[in-house]
C-alpha cells in the first residue's frame, strides 16, 4: 500500500522534500539515480540505484558478492562519494557534504561490521566509549551512558574485556552497542550476522528486531543471506550486477519472485523447486496417463485453511503430497505445497477457481506421468 | 671483582664511558621519538589511499628518509658537521654526537612507527570515519592505540641501533664505551679494556631488549590476558 503511495508521488520529487509529508511514515532514506563508477572501463559498480526506506523499517538489501551493495551501503553514509546521484539521510542531503558537516551527519548514521571493527587496544567498554569520546559527549556522561548500553545488548558484565576475549557474537553485541551509543537514526549493517555461526546469527538478528522494535531505529540490512532477510526484514531489495532486480515488502518478493534472482536466492528457503524423482516424469500436456501437479502457495490467514481435506472431499481428487512447508516470513506464514492431484485431470478448471476463490495462488507446473511405484495407491 | 682485573683508574674511566654512553643514547632516543613519531603518521595518512592522501608530499618525504637511511652513519657525521655546529654550537664532545645520532636514527624509527601503523587494519579506520571521527581523532584513538605494540617493538630495536651507532661517535669526540674500547683496548693493547667493554654492551643491549619485549606483550592487547601475563 505504501510502496503504491510513493511510487505515485515520486513523480513530483522536487515538491516532496520541500513541504514535509503529513503521513506518518516518511522515508528515512531516499535514494535518487544513484550511480558509482570505480573504473570507467569496468562499467559502474552501482547504475541508477533508486530506493526509499521507511522510517522505522528493517529494510534487507540482499545480492551477490560484487552486486554493489557494500557501496551502496558506504555511499549512504558518505564513506563512497558517488558518481552522481543524490542521498537523503532523514530529510538531510548527504551527497556533497564534506569535512565537519559531513562528520556532524555520519553521527545520525551509525553502522555495524561483517568482521566486528572493534579496537583491539580498548576493552568492550572502552569501545562503546569510542564513538561518545568522537562526539566530544563530557566523560561523567559517558561512564553512566556505556554500561546501559552494554546492558542493553546483554553484556552487562563484560565491560572490562578486551575484544579478544569475546566471542564473535559477543563482539558484535559491542558492534551494536557501540553504534547505538549516539543514538542515531539509522543503522546500517554491513554483512554483520555473516561472520557467524547460524545459532549466533539469529540471537544477534533478534537483538536487532528488538532494538528496532524498542527505539524505532531504521536499519539497512546488507546480506547475501536470504534467511537473515526471511527473518527480520519488513522490505526487502534485491541487487544485481549494481541494479535493483525487484524490491518490495519481503513477504511479496518471497512467495511470488519476479526476477530470476529472486528466484535462485529464495531457493535454499522457500521450495520453489520440484524433487527431481518428479520433475523426470513430467510433461507439459496433459493425456490420460497423467496427474496434474500442484503448485499451491498459502500466504497469511489461508495458510490455515484444510484446503487438502476440501480437495479430496470435494473433488474426489486423491492429492499425493510431494513437499510442503510453512516458513515465517517477518512473523506471516508462507506456505508452498506441491503435490500430485491424483484423478484431477478432467476438475483441475474447478480446483483452480476454488483455490482462487480461498486468495491461494494455485499454479499447474506441469502433469506427472502416472507410476505404479508401490506406496502410491 | 672488577677492580680484581682492572685497575681503578681504568674502573673510573668505564664508568665515566657508560655514563657518556648513556647519555647519548639517551637524548637522541627522546629526540628521534619526538621527531620520528609524527613523521611516521605522516608517511602513513598522506599515503595514497589514506585518509589524509597527500601522494606528492608523500613521496618526497619517503625519499628524504631513505637518502638518510642510506648514508652510512661514519659519513653522515661528518656530513652534517656544520648543521651539528648550528645545534650544539660544537662539533666535538658527547652533546655534539647526539646531533648526528639523532638525524641517523630518526628515519629508521620512523620507518618502524610506520610499519606497525600499516599493519592495523583498514576496517578500523573506516569504522572510526562512520562514526564521524576527524582525521586527528583517528591519529589518536585509532592509530597509535592499535599499533602501540610494533611501536613500542620498534622503539627497542632503535634503541639497540643507536647503542650501536653511539660507539662510532668517538669519530667526534663524543666519548662512549666504543670509544674507550677502541683507544684502549685496541690502540693501547690492552684486550681486558676491549673485553670489559665489550661485556658492559651486551649486558645493556640484553636488558634493554628485554625490557622492550615486557613492553611490548603488557600493550598488547590482541593477546588473551591469561597468556600475556606469562
Amino acid at each position: 500500500m505504501n510502496v503504491l503511495a510513493r511510487t505515485a508521488t515520486d513523480d513530483s520529487p522536487t515538491r516532496r522534500t520541500e513541504a514535509p509529508s503529513p503521513e506518518q511514515r516518511s522515508p528515512v532514506i531516499e535514494v535518487r539515480s544513484l550511480t558509482k563508477v570505480y573504473d570507467p572501463k569496468a562499467g559502474p559498480v552501482l547504475d541508477d540505484v533508486s530506493l526509499s526506506v521507511e522510517k522505522g523499517s528493517i529494510h534487507g538489501i540482499i545480492g551477490r558478492s560484487g552486486a554493489g551493495k557494500s557501496t551502496l551501503v558506504r555511499c549512504l553514509n558518505g564513506l563512497v562519494s558517488p558518481t552522481s546521484g543524490r542521498i537523503f539521510v532523514g530529510g538531510r542531503e548527504i551527497t556533497g557534504l564534506r569535512g565537519p558537516t559531513l562528520r556532524a551527519a555520519r553521527r545520525d548514521i551509525a553502522m555495524i561490521f561483517q568482521h566486528f571493527s572493534l579496537l583491539s587496544s580498548r576493552t568492550a567498554a572502552g569501545n562503546v566509549a569510542l564513538p561518545l569520546e568522537i562526539a566530544g559527549v563530557p566523560k561523567d556522561l559517558i561512564h553512566r551512558k556505556v554500561p546501559e548500553l552494554l546492558k542493553l545488548v546483554g553484556l552487562g558484565g563484560k565491560a572490562d574485556s578486551y575484544p579478544v576475549e569475546l566471542s564473535g557474537g559477543q563482539k558484535q553485541r559491542v558492534g551494536i552497542a557501540r553504534a547505538l551509543a549516539l543514538e542515531p537514526s539509522v543503522l546500517l549493517s554491513d554483512e554483520a550476522t555473516s561472520a557467524l555461526d547460524p545459532e549466533t546469527t539469529e540471537q544477534i538478528l533478534t537483538l536487532l528486531a528488538d532494538i528496532n522494535r524498542r527505539t524505532g531505529i531504521s536499519i539497512v540490512l546488507i546480506t547475501h543471506e536470504m534467511d537473515v532477510v526471511r527473518q527480520i526484514a519488513d522490505h526487502v531489495t534485491v541487487l544485481e550486477g549494481g541494479r535493483i532486480a525487484e524490491t518490495g515488502p519481503t513477504f511479496g518478493v518471497f512467495a511470488f519472485p519476479q526476477s530470476t534472482v529472486a528466484r535462485s536466492f529464495l531457493s535454499s528457503i522457500v521450495a520453489h523447486d520440484l524433487p527431481e524423482e518428479v520433475a523426470a516424469r513430467l510433461q507439459a500436456d496433459a493425456s490420460d496417463a497423467t496427474d496434474p501437479v500442484l503448485r499451491i502457495t498459502f500466504t497469511g490467514a489461508s495458510a490455515h485453511d484444510p484446503v487438502v481435506a476440501t480437495l479430496v472431499e470435494r473433488f474426489g481428487i486423491r492429492p499425493n503430497i510431494l513437499h510442503g512447508r510453512i516458513d515465517y516470513i517477518g512473523g506471516k506464514p508462507l506456505g508452498i505445497m506441491t503435490l500430485i492431484a491424483q484423478g484431477g485431470e478432467p476438475r483441475l478448471p474447478a480446483v483452480l477457481s476454488y483455490l482462487q476463490s480461498l486468495g491461494l495462488h494455485g499454479e499447474v507446473i506441469g502433469h506427472a506421468v502416472r507410476s505404479a511405484a508401490p506406496g502410491t495407491r | 671483582m672488577l677492580s680484581d682485573l682492572l685497575p681503578p683508574a681504568l674502573v673510573n674511566l668505564l664508568l665515566a664511558s657508560l655514563q657518556q654512553t648513556v647519555t647519548m643514547v639517551a637524548a637522541s632516543a627522546v629526540l628521534s621519538t619526538l621527531i620520528g613519531l609524527p613523521l611516521g603518521i605522516l608517511l602513513v595518512v598522506t599515503a595514497p589511499g589514506q585518509f589524509l592522501e597527500r601522494p606528492v608530499f608523500n613521496k618526497v618525504l619517503g625519499t628524504v628518509v631513505n637518502l638518510i637511511r642510506s648514508t652510512p652513519f661514519i659519513i653522515l657525521m661528518v656530513a652534517i658537521i656544520p648543521f651539528t655546529r648550528l645545534l650544539a654550537g660544537t662539533t666535538v664532545g658527547t652533546a655534539a654526537a647526539i646531533v648526528p645520532l639523532t638525524v641517523a636514527i630518526t628515519p629508521l624509527y620512523a620507518r618502524l612507527a610506520e610499519a606497525a601503523m600499516r599493519e592495523v587494519d583498514q576496517s578500523l579506520i573506516e569504522a572510526a570515519e562512520s562514526m564521524g571521527a576527524s582525521p586527528l581523532q583517528i591519529i589518536f584513538k585509532v592509530l597509535l592505540p592499535e599499533a602501540l605494540p610494533g611501536i613500542v617493538a620498534g622503539q627497542t630495536v632503535t634503541l639497540v641501533s643507536l647503542i650501536g651507532y653511539s660507539a662510532m661517535a668517538g669519530t667526534v669526540g663524543g666519548g662512549g664505551l666504543g670509544d674507550l674500547g677502541i683507544r684502549f683496548g685496541y690502540q693501547r693493547f690492552m684486550p681486558e679494556v676491549m673485553i670489559a667493554v665489550v661485556i658492559v654492551l651486551v649486558a645493556i643491549v640484553q636488558s634493554v631488549q628485554m625490557t622492550g619485549d615486557l613492553a611490548a606483550r603488557l600493550v598488547n592487547h590482541r593477546i588473551a590476558r591469561s597468556r600475556r601475563s606469562r
